[in-house]
């Protein structure tokens, strides 16, 4: 006898109630690791997720955080309604920062206002083109995207490491591999004096319309959920699968490339080794934790964001590794899915 | 040229024995029906534990390849719970895995930073390893490297020759079935996704006790995805993914190699090499759809509530 048993049909509570269960459980199991490493467990909550929100400039750097992830998950929502599984978001947000970076890089000193968007051309580009692989080697071999997307992550981070240890290399950088420090008119404008809060904001807010608008009213959307939820009705209609392929891959490639772009032509402001802490790992669990919807998933965003600062918080306050983060986004990706079953099926009621 | 090919061919059987193990888990995992994607995050708690053991007791590998096998099962069990118990999306529950693990392996380990363990010594088995080119081969390796050839045999032959392989694999390929049969389905593939746990803890431990054997934050480097490419590879059979291990072995050894050998190309992009073989692995596998489909057993990846 199982402990669960189906819907009769399934639970639309559920389906918004289920991301804050696994928000309350996080937080209760996160309680328990605190409490199991011997530390205050209020005072632990406080460090983590209230301190980062009591000062104007936490708010601006959990703005700072939120953007890149928000802006990938928006991408990687199209192609899991559509079962397209690209888990190597980070492969092409790395692309995306490489190939715009390149343009700063070979821009150096020009003071044409054409720089900015050229290095946002050239990372989307970049990042559609890592998402491009794959969506061919899925359509013309057959292979999955899930280990190619994957694998191609890696590749990418060895290109990034091979270019900011050679070609790249801040000739004046003591050595460390990092490139030059982007000059201002490659660099995204600020936009609140004292943070660093930068005009990349508008990329996101963008997308999160477009996203919405697109997925509200558009035939290409539609045609994407049918093929996630009835692959044969979808067949049966005549929707290529191809053009779902490419088009998902294409397109999340192609937002992680422009989150890419965020990071180096905003905060970090150069090509290094830490352009990004996992944030294309992160905007899975941000798509799937608000529902794939765009706007659910801005909410998930600062979320995510708000671990990140907090992990960030844990480290100086704590002397805590900043691991923790990592930690704390598994163990939501968890309770989300756990709480997720309870959509199609309840708990079976003793007979 | 060969004066090179007796080290590489020894770093090709060390580099490959994580990848044995792990996949060797996954194959079985996988058998039964259900796909773990989280080896990469139990290989570096396996790692990270096992170097903990390793360190803390004074008995190397010896403590610390049980304590890797130990600490796998167990994040395998959290998997197990969300995955089996409650019938998850089994795809999105190994990454959460991978995300875990990477995050609890990298707290656990900032205290384990540079520290240094000794290592294991090479055994030459007497005679045979005097052998010219395969002697040292086959024969000078490490005690965990034979124990993988062990672990393999021992795979191949449950799945081929018991009653316990065959179990496994009905429920795999029809899980409604033996259900209603009465066997327990839900039970079995706990028992096979602890084992392909404690298989990827070992895997993880022989990288911090005695392949490298230091602790690295992330050391896995991303070879548990190639061994849940590996199995796709080895379409579910232990021989194939023996011999897949070790051509990713010789992948992985060849790029210390490849400037005595005349190759000249940058360290970063040689390391890029195991990734860009498993791309070219899996579009030659998968080309074929009926290559994968015939052997793909049948309820991989699909919840099951009886």
């Amino acid at each position: 006898m199982h402990l669960l048993e189906p819907r009769a049909r399934p639970s639309k509570l559920m389906r918004w109630t289920a991301p804050l269960i696994a928000i309350v459980a996080t937080l209760l199991a996160g309680s328990f690791l605190f409490w199991s490493l011997g530390k205050p467990v209020l005072a632990s909550f406080q460090v983590f997720f209230i301190q980062p929100m009591t000062s104007s400039y936490g708010w601006s750097e959990l703005l700072i955080k939120a953007c890149p992830l928000i802006l990938i998950a928006q991408g990687l929502a199209i192609g899991f309604k559509a079962r397209i599984y690209n888990i190597g978001a980070e492969g092409q947000l790395i692309v995306g920062a490489l190939a715009g970076g390149g343009v700063a890089i070979y821009m150096e000193g020009s003071d044409s206002s054409w720089v900015i968007p050229a290095i946002v051309l050239a990372g989307a580009l970049g990042g559609a083109a890592w998402g491009a692989l794959p969506a061919w080697l899925r359509t013309r071999f057959n292979a999955q995207e899930t280990l190619t997307t994957l694998m191609l992550s890696y590749v990418a981070s060895f290109i990034l490491s091979y270019m900011v240890h050679g070609p790249w290399r801040d000739p004046e950088g003591m050595n460390f591999p990092q490139s030059i420090m982007f000059s201002d008119n490659a660099l995204f404008a600020i936009l609140l004096e004292g943070s660093r809060v930068n005009t990349s904001i508008y990329i996101t807010g963008f997308a999160v319309l477009a996203f919405w608008l697109f997925n509200a009213r558009s035939f290409m959307h539609f045609k994407l959920e049918v093929g996630g939820h009835a692959p044969a009705a979808s067949r049966y209609a005549g929707f290529s699968s191809r053009q779902t392929v490419w088009f998902s891959l294409v397109v999340s490639g192609m937002t992680a490339g422009l989150a890419g772009i965020g990071e180096v032509a905003g905060p970090v402001g150069q090509l290094n080794l830490n352009i990004s802490p996992g944030y294309g790992f992160a905007a899975i669990i941000v798509a799937y934790l608000g529902r794939l919807h765009a706007l659910g998933i801005v909410l998930a965003g600062f979320l995510m964001a708000l671990i990140y600062l907090g992990g960030e918080a844990a480290q100086v306050s704590l002397q805590m590794p900043f691991a923790i983060t990592g930690i704390f986004q598994g163990m939501l990706l968890f309770f989300l899915l756990g709480s997720d079953v309870f959509i199609d099926n309840r708990l079976r009621r003793s007979a | 040229m060969i004066e090179h090919l007796t080290p590489i061919l020894v770093g090709t059987l060390a580099a490959a024995t994580p990848l044995v193990f792990a996949g060797l888990g996954e194959l079985v995992a996988e058998r039964t029906g259900v796909i773990n994607l989280g080896v990469e995050g139990m290989m570096l708690v396996g790692a990270i534990a096992g170097f903990a053991a390793a360190a803390e007791t004074g008995y190397g590998a010896a403590a610390g390849l049980p304590a890797g096998a130990l600490a796998g099962a167990a994040t395998a069990m959290i998997f197990a719970f969300f995955a089996l118990s409650l019938a998850a999306n089994q795809a999105a529950c190994g990454l959460a895995l991978t995300i875990f693990g990477i995050g609890l392996s990298a707290f656990i380990g900032q205290s384990y930073v540079s520290y240094s363990l000794p290592g294991l010594k090479p055994i030459a088995i007497p005679l045979l390893s005097d052998i010219p080119l395969l002697g040292p081969v086959l024969f000078t390796q490490d005690a965990v490297v034979y124990l993988s050839i062990v672990a393999y045999a021992g795979v191949a032959w449950t799945l081929t020759k018991t009653r316990l392989g065959l179990l496994l694999k009905a429920v795999g390929e029809s899980p409604e079935s033996a259900h209603a049969i009465g066997y327990p389905v839900i039970l079995i593939r706990f028992g096979a996704v602890a084992f392909g746990g404690a298989m990827a803890g070992m895997a993880g431990a022989y990288l911090s006790t005695v392949y490298t054997p230091l602790w690295v934050q992330n050391m896995s480097a991303g070879r548990g995805w190639i061994a849940v490419a590996l199995v796709v590879f080895a379409t579910w059979k232990p021989t194939r993914l023996l011999l897949g291990a070790y051509l990713f072995g010789f992948v992985t050894i060849l790029q210390f190699h490849a400037q005595g050998l005349g190759l000249v190309l940058p360290v970063q992009l040689l390391a890029a090499l195991p990734y860009l073989a498993t791309i070219i692995v899996l579009v030659v596998i998968s080309r074929d759809r009926k290559v994968l489909q015939n052997n793909l057993p049948a309820s991989l990846g699909k919840p099951f509530l009886p």
